[in-house]
């Protein structure tokens, strides 16, 4: 299995051999470069390229700092890059739609809404028929297991139900690509385990394209099919790498050698990082 | 387990609990040294009763007033003035202060004219209130609106502007509407501090009452203590200071209420 890890050096420029499933690209992220303020701001994102197929659950990992929840927040269209085009579904980027859903590292439930309304406020925006949503709220309830608590209100949940409901809200719009910003950073790492178990299974049921940032290096391996290496700032993609464990995967696979080796790969990328940095 | 908590520990813990009956008993006791020290001021003719009139002389004028009905009269007419002066002002207030909390292109030119007007005296615009308005009830309610309005823009559109970008920005990616943010997003979210605003300016409201009423008005408390200040009534000045303070509290309470049924998910 480890012949076929690939971690290729790609200097910033833009690649022909990221894009795994190039037949099947849902997102396409081109040249895309991000600095804030004027032509002297901070450099956060430089030339950064990436494609990520359809179904394919794509992670970013990178030293703190480096730019990838930035690039999540260019992605939602919730910022504009100072150049460079992303294209979901072949469209080009210009605003926030409900075609990339997003979920975020803090706790973005409307703390108004039950749990049930705030599953519903996608497809209601949509104008979909109550019966209609009715029936998409109750399968996305069942999906992330809180139908029990469908009345309650966000402040009656724990942190890892708030995120659930918050996938299961993103996931009600049924949306082209699924980005997901650190999403399980601020749980203890027990409840972290339990929603990437339950974020596996539900991905592999709903078959979404993901684009998920994190800083874990398990989390990145435990959850991807590929594994992209950021820089620290300016943030660009340093290597790729395809994650060829088996599915359905278990928990325990981080103590398989096969895990190892390639966490092995990505710390020894992830610490030339942080040496260069200081 | 370590040993129970004596009472007193519980009593010196900073934001520790303390049971009800406790809690009822201190807001009891602090009513009895309040009565019981002015009870004793005024029967011990520590202070003459000219100036600080007994508790059951207040309370017989109370009686007195009350079965002519004039005691009635004059709370209803300034809970009138007070109540239409905060909802005329609130219903102005809170969808510009929404506004001007969540655009920019609104609060600039505002805030410095609103800032500026905010810190003038109320009292000084009494004269020109009664030149232009006159001296019906609509300049009494002006006073309430005028001394309420613009602090409750500042305070509402502040309600506004601490509502957490994240969840506009996941509102965005669910499919809302920049032009739809802040009635779906934004007022929701900022509606508990709006109704902690608006409870907070509701009493500021009840005392601006007396300035209201303190030229032309012909009834009112405000009226009536102005009036009895000139007869040496201090039993009715007592009176009327009472049931502005009663009236406070019955419109604090009721706004309490509201929020606990408006927004039960708000702490």
């Amino acid at each position: 299995m480890t012949e076929t890890v690939k971690a290729n050096n790609l200097d910033g420029m833009a690649s022909a051999n990221i894009d795994a499933r190039a037949a099947g690209t849902t997102m396409a992220i081109e040249d895309v470069t991000l600095r804030y303020g004027d032509a002297n701001g901070v450099l956060a994102l430089d030339d950064v390229s990436l494609k990520v197929a359809r179904n394919e659950f794509c992670v970013i990992v990178g030293p703190s700092g480096c730019g990838k929840s930035s690039l999540l927040y260019l992605a939602a269209g919730l910022n504009d890059a100072t150049s460079g085009s992303i294209k979901v579904d072949g469209r080009e980027v210009i605003e926030p739609g409900p075609d990339r859903g997003m979920v975020f590292q803090g706790y973005t439930l409307f703390p108004w809404l039950t749990v049930r309304a705030n599953i519903e406020y996608g497809p209601k925006r949509k104008g979909l028929p109550a019966e209609q949503r009715k029936q998409i709220v109750d399968q996305y309830l069942n999906e992330v297991g809180l139908a029990p608590f469908a009345d309650h209100y966000p402040a009656q949940l724990s942190g890892g139900m708030k995120q659930r409901v918050a996938i299961a809200r993103a996931l009600a719009n049924d949306p082209a690509v699924l980005l997901m910003d650190e999403p399980f950073g601020a749980l203890d790492s027990q409840t972290r385990g339990t929603m990437q178990k339950l974020l596996l299974r539900v991905w592999e049921r709903q078959q979404k394209t993901v684009l998920f940032v994190t800083h874990d290096i398990d989390e990145a391996l435990v959850l991807g099919d590929r594994v992209l290496v950021m820089t620290a700032r300016p943030g660009k993609i340093k290597a790729e790498i395809k994650v060829d464990i088996p599915r359905p995967r278990s928990m325990d696979v981080i103590l398989e050698p096969d895990f190892i080796a390639l966490k092995r790969r990505i710390l020894g990328l992830l610490h030339d990082e942080i040496d260069e940095d200081h | 387990m370590a040993q129970r908590r004596t009472a007193w520990t519980r009593l010196t813990t900073p934001f520790a609990t303390i049971p009800a009956s406790t809690a009822t008993t201190l807001a009891l006791a602090m009513w009895v040294v309040v009565i019981g020290g002015w009870a004793l001021l005024s029967y011990g003719r520590v202070v003459p009763n000219m100036f600080l009139p007994t508790p059951g002389t207040v309370l017989e004028t109370t009686y007195r007033m009350s079965l002519d009905g004039s005691l009635f009269y004059h709370t209803l007419t300034s809970a009138k003035v007070v109540i239409l002066g905060f909802i005329v002002s609130s219903l102005i207030a809170v969808p510009l202060g929404l506004w001007m909390g969540t655009y920019r292109a609104v609060q600039a030119p505002l805030e410095p004219l609103v800032n500026f007007i905010r810190y003038l005296p109320v009292t000084s615009f009494v004269p020109l209130f009664i030149l232009w308005i006159g001296i019906g009830i609509e300049q009494r309610i002006a006073v309430i609106f005028f001394g309420t309005f613009f602090q409750q823009l500042v305070m509402i559109s502040d309600c506004a502007r601490s509502v957490s970008r994240d969840l506009v920005n996941a509102s965005y990616t669910l499919g809302t509407k920049r032009s739809e943010a802040v009635w779906h997003v934004i007022f929701p979210a900022a509606l508990p501090a709006i109704l902690d605003t608006l409870r907070v300016t509701m009493g500021w409201a009840w005392t601006y009452l007396v300035v209201a009423e303190l030229v032309a008005a012909s009834s009112g408390l405000g009226y009536i203590s102005l009036k009895a200040m000139r007869g040496f009534q201090v039993d009715v000045i007592f009176m009327a200071i009472a049931a502005i303070g009663l009236l406070g509290l019955i419109t604090d309470t009721a706004f309490r209420v509201l929020r606990a049924r408006v927004a039960p998910w708000a702490p």
